[in-house]
């Protein structure tokens, strides 16, 4: 599966908290455009908001930064390419620490961040990480053609003015 | 979009909190310093968050800090009025099973 995305979007913003918002505008406009759901477009927002905010951590403790935010538009999907070039972390490791909230784990043991990357899994169809030399973040979202069925020919024998 | 939070005495005992926007890691701050203030004072604190349209990790990130601080007292914390999409993001997480939410029994403002 390496072919090409039909159309690419690239966007840079610095790591800051400010701009989070704009990437979550960003590719809410693509996903609409694309025929994503209401709901999927919403999943999408939250998952680009979860890298963005990550990003925005890691820079944070390097000093300054910028993230790159890369929309590749497939005809049945977004692939959606978080990148920033701050310290890198045990991706392992953090991922084995996250996860819901359970009632049997102590509320004081629940942190107050670390949901991010449980969201980011939770809502996209397929997540990968890499930490080697920053923080690649890749996700995938497929269009669900049952929701999105808006472009059905009309025939011409059933038509009905009502 | 930005972040309104409006702060609103009941009594003595209670506070309701509306917000009103979005709560992401830029707005996330100044509900934070809000809320958290209130949690300590032990009293019931609902927060309505009808008008709330987004919310990400960092929000939930506040009221998980509220939730643990109130424990502490003999206060109480609700959060009531939300949206489908923000629940879904409450039982997602399984905040739903430690915190106080009372459901709306009519859902505005969802196509």
């Amino acid at each position: 599966m390496s072919e090409q995305p039909l159309d690419l979007v690239n966007l840079t913003i610095p790591a800051k908290p400010d701009y989070v918002g704009i990437a979550r505008l960003t590719v809410s406009g693509i996903a609409n455009r694309m025929g994503f759901s209401y709901d999927d477009i919403e999943d999408l927002k939250l998952a680009v908001a979860e890298a963005c905010t990550n990003a925005v951590d890691h820079a944070y403790c390097a000093g300054e930064g910028e993230i790159e935010v890369s929309c590749n538009i497939y005809p049945n999907r977004l692939v959606i390419v978080v990148i920033d070039r701050g310290n890198s972390f045990d991706v392992n490791e953090v991922v084995r620490r996250t996860g819901p909230i359970s009632m049997e784990s102590s509320i004081n043991s629940v942190r107050e961040r670390g949901l991010g990357l449980y969201l980011m899994k939770t809502l996209m169809d397929h997540v990968d990480i890499k930490g080697d030399n920053g923080v690649i973040v890749t996700m995938t979202k497929y269009i669900r053609k049952d929701v999105v069925e808006s472009h059905v020919e009309p025939s011409t024998s059933c038509r009905s003015e009502r | 979009m930005n972040l309104q939070v409006k702060e609103k005495m009941d009594d003595e005992k209670n506070v309701t909190l509306c917000i009103e926007g979005e709560v992401d890691v830029y707005t996330a701050p100044k509900l934070r310093e809000k809320l958290l203030p209130l949690c300590q004072e032990g009293k019931t604190v609902t927060v309505d968050l009808s008008k709330c349209v987004y919310i990400d990790s960092t929000g939930l990130g506040v009221f998980i800090g509220a939730y643990k601080m109130q424990r502490g007292t003999d206060g109480k914390l609700i959060l009531k009025g939300m949206n489908s999409r923000l629940l879904r993001l409450f039982k997602i997480t399984g905040l739903h099973e430690i915190m106080k939410i009372e459901e709306s029994a009519q859902e505005d403002g969802q196509p």
